[in-house]
């Protein structure tokens, strides 16, 4: 949990409700953006760097994303990984190289008129699931591919 | 067949130059038709693409980049510093033909004047010291951006390197003919036995690129290098790579590889800067 | 001096599609200088906001494992042709660059 998350929550508890988070300015129009993730972004486990990117580490698979990344990396230092979605009212994607040494590649969110999509390039250590995870009206679903990276033969 | 050769006959055949047997255009014709037949599907101009025009997977992937390569921002780079005037209130546009603007194409060239092979980058910093300023790094940093926005600003071009009938140019060609199928290094192996023999083939997880149009796309983002590099860079990487001790950039055996490897991609178009892994 | 950002930002169908590229070295802190072997420290880009018609649509939060010279691309639903879109970048040094873009 996050500071603005938590603020809001007591303020909205302590002063009775929507009317007093308003008044606060911690109900913005748009959802309120988190602060950096460094203890995600740190995290050396999986479940650490979710539970710190988006609140939990429980997510259901669903066929709702699409994962796009290369079978075979051509090169680990630059794996283009698209993802999208069809679920609804996605508010944030996560993106996990499990075998990196701190597995939290990136992680977006989204605002009201975002459309569930993300694009872009990552560094891989080595042979590794990549999980793209979306956050969808306060639930986390995923979708996994393995992303095999290899020694070159050029001496590099 | 003739069986018996006199020693007066082996004498003259002997002594006879080398362009009688072959000849620089001899050699591009039998080089494209080796190429040709090795990877029948692949069109002739799609060679520039390098590896990508023989494997899908990884072309699948270069393609992404190439939405929005990275070597866009040295192109920007380059062209500030390709515009950008020297203490003198010259810029490099003086030292070029069209103003430096899509002439890619032309390199390298023999001149005769200086009985050299001139490159690109040689001439860039040719430039400069006709200017007043320091030479820049041979294999990256601005050199390679000027080169890249030069190169970009002549996609589309047509390679049509010369070698002209003067001894010193054939002789630089030949030279560099010599570098790319002569073995060397403790690995004992030759540009020729993974670009030519053995093009197409897997070396561990790497996939060995046609020679033909290996130069169009120079100089080239390496995702492996994080950066831009220059045609000398690679060589140098190349020589290392085979345990052989590399030569410096821009010296006279690595113009000869590059005329003679930028004569074998003749007809193909300009298509730098380029981005590989 | 070039902009440290690149943007490349097209309108269909109601749909603003926005790529951009950022020049930024993306240390993670693990490799070594080869000269001394000391570490080289993380130097990277956390945080890119992306701006439209004064609120912000889209926020990417990064390690280091994003690629050197980082590429994003993303979708909002509005944004039309001749309008703006304003994409920042800030690192874990506190350095950062800014970029307005016309969307074509």
């Amino acid at each position: 949990m996050n500071d603005i998350r938590r603020k809001f929550l007591k303020s909205a508890a302590g002063l009775g409700g929507i009317a007093a988070a308003i008044g606060t300015g911690l109900l913005m129009p748009q959802r309120a953006f988190a602060a950096y993730l460094e203890d995600a972004f740190h995290a050396t486990d999986v479940s650490a760097a979710l539970i710190g990117a988006e609140g939990s580490d429980q997510h259901t698979p669903s066929d709702q994303i699409k994962l796009k990344a290369p079978d075979i990396a051509e090169n680990g230092a630059v794996v283009p990984v698209t993802v999208s979605s069809t679920l609804p009212n996605v508010e944030s994607i996560s993106i996990i190289a499990t075998e990196n040494p701190s597995p939290l590649a990136a992680s977006f969110q989204l605002s009201a008129m975002s459309e569930a999509y993300v694009s872009t390039r990552i560094k891989m250590g080595k042979t590794s699931n990549v999980i793209a995870v979306v956050k969808s009206d306060g639930k986390l679903y995923s979708a996994t591919q393995e992303v095999k990276v290899t020694i070159g033969g050029c001496g590099g | 067949m003739i069986k018996i050769i006199t020693a007066a006959a082996l004498a003259v055949l002997v002594a006879l130059p080398v362009t009688v047997f072959s000849s620089p255009e001899r050699d591009l014709s039998e080089f494209r038709s080796y190429y040709e037949n090795r990877f029948p599907d692949t069109p002739f101009a799609d060679f520039q693409n390098g590896v990508y025009s023989i494997d899908a997977a990884s072309r699948e992937q270069w393609e992404e980049i190439e939405e929005f390569a990275p070597y866009e921002l040295n192109i920007s780079k380059g062209e500030e510093l390709f515009n950008k005037p020297f203490a003198n209130g010259k810029t490099y546009a003086s030292c070029f033909e069209n103003g430096g603007i899509g002439i890619r194409q032309n390199y390298p060239y023999f001149d005769t004047e200086s009985g050299e092979v001139k490159t690109l980058e040689l001439e860039i910093n040719e430039c400069r010291k006709a200017n007043g300023e320091k030479p820049l790094k041979w294999k990256k940093g601005p050199i390679a951006d000027i080169s890249s926005y030069m190169a970009y600003t002549s996609r589309g071009n047509t390679f049509n390197i010369v070698i002209p009938d003067d001894p010193r140019a054939q002789a630089a060609y030949e030279r560099g003919k010599k570098h790319f199928y002569t073995k060397r290094g403790q690995m004992n192996m030759a540009c020729a036995d993974c670009h030519y023999f053995y093009s197409g083939n897997m070396i561990r997880a790497d996939l060995l690129s046609p020679a033909l149009g290996h130069l169009t796309h120079f100089p080239v983002y390496r995702s492996k290098w994080g950066g831009l590099g220059t045609t000398h860079r690679r060589y140098g990487g190349c020589n290392a790579q085979v345990r052989a001790k590399p030569y410096k950039a821009q010296s006279a055996e690595y113009r000869a590889l590059e005329y003679f490897h930028t004569y074998m991609s003749n007809g193909l178009e300009v298509n730098g800067p380029g981005a590989r892994k | 001096m070039a902009s440290t950002i690149k943007i490349r930002a097209k309108s269909k169908s109601g749909t603003t599609t926005v790529k951009a590229l950022f020049s930024h070295p993306m240390e993670t802190g693990n490799r070594k200088d080869k000269k001394t072997g000391d570490k080289i420290p993380a130097h990277h880009i956390t945080e890119i906001t992306a701006e439209y018609n004064g609120s912000v649509v889209f926020t990417a939060q990064m390690g280091p494992a994003v690629s050197k010279n980082p590429y994003l691309s993303f979708k909002f639903k509005g944004g039309s042709s001749g309008e703006k879109i304003k994409i920042t970048w800030v690192d874990n040094k506190g350095k950062g660059d800014s970029l307005e873009a016309t969307i074509k």
